[in-house]
């Protein structure tokens, strides 16, 4: 009797997991079909950044004739989670892989398998350090987090504390945005000093109390640069709960809803955007470049640009931000 | 033959190896936080990072008063984070979605809260599954479930300027209203807790579940309510939380479950069961916004903040049990 009803819930639940999967079972079409088929496996699926990137790759492929599948584990921070995948997307034999490794070296050897199967890699984001791939396809982040210093520098009046607040220490993209934000101060501007750096694991709430401490710590401090969506919705979490909007030099990086509004009402003064849809794109583009066989760039920069109050409406920043 | 001298020492030993003993400890080592990063930083001793610490400590406190009551049954809640982060998302809806009134999403985001406790504690008091294991799977449960009727994204809430300014507007000494919420649902806690007869079943169920049944107690519903209460908890950290980010997000609240497991454990809860308290569970949560806030403005590198904190929870826990053996 117990059995058969433990049996019965075990049942259920099973059956609930395949008619889940039939439903959506229209997405990960079967390999094959008169399309080439480019499996890709981003760094993340929940923030709007890579949905964008999903949107880009989408209809890119939709207009090039292209079958594609994305997915992405659910915190970067997922590694095996993502080696998971990369390893279930090579074993649906894809024509071509389009890949953006959490960590490069863990990926190695199943992008050796990739290579000996013979389906080029396409690296995107922050890339595969190795030279497996034919090509990559990011944002130069040192150069734009460079920019938001060069920003920074010019609202303040080359003097003064500045803090930073990035996601972490261990992917690329918040080391190169860090590097790139304080090396290019160091450099350029001998009379601002970076009193902080700081990493809130892109948690808004967690970054506001960090930012709020970095405040207290500095009572003079003039500017914020906020390394990605989260750290720079942190900064202005923090900004409002100090009650000093306006009174200290936000920048940010990427965009949302928050970001916009607060570019908009001048709380915050400008972000660097990257061109997520660019790079969804022109990742399809570069794997069905190399399904056909041609020679690519070994870099292929989709560029990035500072948005502010000013320029926010045009057409070329709209087309790049994400709400 | 008892002399009067003895008995008083006995009870004097009996209250210090009490649970009693690692509250004292644990004000003691807040207190000395406090000295340690006021001496050594200018910033750290003024009173607006004291509001500062004072908010930090908001959520993580009231997730952490509801796993309270879990733990001393004898059980764990994991999924407390993510179904904080599920009422945001239940009360972003009801108040942008359906657009409906302040007034009538936080009591759907308390209820959505309660329902999900209760669902662990059907798991774990019918189904029998342990609790570890049943509110693992609760944990993604919720989260998935919030990223569903979310949609993946942040619900903002734009039109209702009221939420935080009710929430995070101050009304006494430059307090922001969080602050005042956590202290009142801990005072609430504490009541229930000490007070009542769920309270009196929650240490009856930790100390001794079998005697505790064979003396006609209900305890699959006893043990039902109390995950009910530990998931209302988690509603109101949600209802908080929203209002410190005027925002839902989906994506935050994973890895919350296991500050609150830690600040009860500092505050002298035993994992074991049948011992902790409310008062306990606040100085824990403190010590932790304490400590994150302390070593943040002293600029101790990232990396370290994470090895002195989780040096922390174990001399906590290492604390417990030698004060356990020296009873035993």
């Amino acid at each position: 009797m117990r059995n058969s009803r433990i049996f019965g819930v075990v049942a259920g639940a099973m059956s609930l997991a395949l008619v889940v999967a039939a439903c959506s079972g229209g997405a990960t079409p079967a390999p094959g079909g008169d399309n080439p088929y480019i499996a890709i496996v981003s760094k993340g699926s929940q923030h709007q950044f890579w949905q964008a990137v999903q949107k880009g790759a989408t209809d890119e492929a939709a207009a090039k004739g292209a079958t594609i599948t994305y997915e992405g584990p659910a915190s970067e921070s997922e590694v095996d989670k993502q080696l998971t995948m990369l390893q279930t997307a090579l074993d649906k034999k894809p024509a071509a892989i389009c890949f953006a490794a959490l960590d490069s070296k863990a990926a190695t050897p199943l992008l050796e398998k990739a290579k000996a199967a013979g389906i080029p890699v396409v690296g995107f984001d922050s890339g595969v350090d190795s030279d497996i791939p034919v090509t990559t396809v990011s944002t130069d982040n040192i150069a734009a987090a460079g920019e938001a210093a060069d920003k920074m520098a010019e609202l303040i009046g080359e003097a003064g504390k500045v803090a930073v607040i990035v996601h972490d220490q261990t992917s690329q993209t918040g080391t190169t945005r860090r590097d790139g934000f304080v090396n290019r101060m160091a450099e350029a501007y001998p009379n601002i000093e970076v009193v902080a750096v700081e990493y809130g694991a892109g948690d808004p709430v967690k970054s506001a109390d960090l930012a709020k401490a970095i405040m207290t710590a500095n009572p003079d401090l003039k500017g914020f640069f906020g390394g990605n969506e989260g750290s720079a919705k942190g900064v202005l979490n923090a900004l409002k709960e100090a009650g000093k909007e306006g009174a200290i030099v936000a920048i940010g990086y990427d965009s949302g809803q928050q970001q916009i509004d607060a570019i908009r009402s001048g709380v915050m003064a400008g972000a660097i955007t990257q061109n997520p849809v660019g790079i969804g794109a022109k990742c399809v583009e570069a794997a069905l470049d190399a399904i056909a066989g041609k020679t690519l760039e070994k870099n292929i920069d989709t560029g990035y640009f500072y948005y502010d109050k000013t320029n926010i409406d045009n057409p070329e920043i709209q087309a790049v931000l994400y709400q | 033959m008892e002399t009067p001298t003895a008995t008083s020492q006995s009870r004097m030993s009996k209250m210090l190896t009490g649970d009693a003993l690692q509250r004292l400890l644990a004000l003691g080592a807040l207190v000395i936080l406090f000295m340690f990063f006021s001496s050594i930083s200018e910033p750290f001793r003024t009173y607006e990072n004291f509001t500062s610490i004072l908010v930090a400590t908001a959520v993580n406190g009231v997730l952490a008063m509801g796993v309270t009551f879990v733990i001393i049954t004898g059980g764990i809640d994991l999924s407390v984070g993510t179904t904080m982060t599920l009422c945001s998302v239940v009360l972003g809806l009801v108040v942008t979605k359906m657009g409906l009134p302040l007034w009538l999403g936080l009591p759907a985001a308390l209820a959505a809260g309660a329902l999900i406790g209760m669902l662990n504690g059907v798991l774990i008091a019918k189904a029998k599954l342990p609790p570890f294991i049943a509110t693992l799977g609760m944990l993604n449960v919720a989260r998935g479930l919030a990223q569903i009727l979310s949609d993946v994204r942040p619900i903002y809430f734009e039109g209702n300027p009221e939420f935080y300014s009710s929430f995070m507007g101050k009304t006494l000494f430059g307090i922001p209203n969080v602050v005042f919420i956590m202290f009142g649902a801990a005072v609430l806690a504490s009541l229930v807790l000490t007070k009542t007869v769920l309270g009196r079943y929650t240490f009856a169920l930790g100390s001794n579940e079998e005697a505790t049944r064979l003396s006609g107690v209900n305890v699959d519903a006893w043990k039902i309510a109390v995950y009910g209460v530990s998931g209302l908890f988690a509603g109101l950290a949600g209802i908080l939380i929203a209002s410190r980010m005027t925002s839902a997000q989906p994506s935050v609240g994973l890895g919350y479950e296991l500050d609150a497991i830690a600040a009860a454990v500092i505050g002298g809860t035993s994992l074991s069961g049948g011992e902790g308290s409310i008062v306990g569970t606040v100085i824990g949560a403190f010590i932790i916004s304490t400590l994150t806030i302390g070593l943040s403005i002293t600029g101790v590198p990232d990396q370290w903040k994470l090895v002195i904190t989780g040096l922390v929870v174990i001399a906590a826990v290492w604390l417990d049990i030698l004060r356990r053996r020296r009873r035993a």
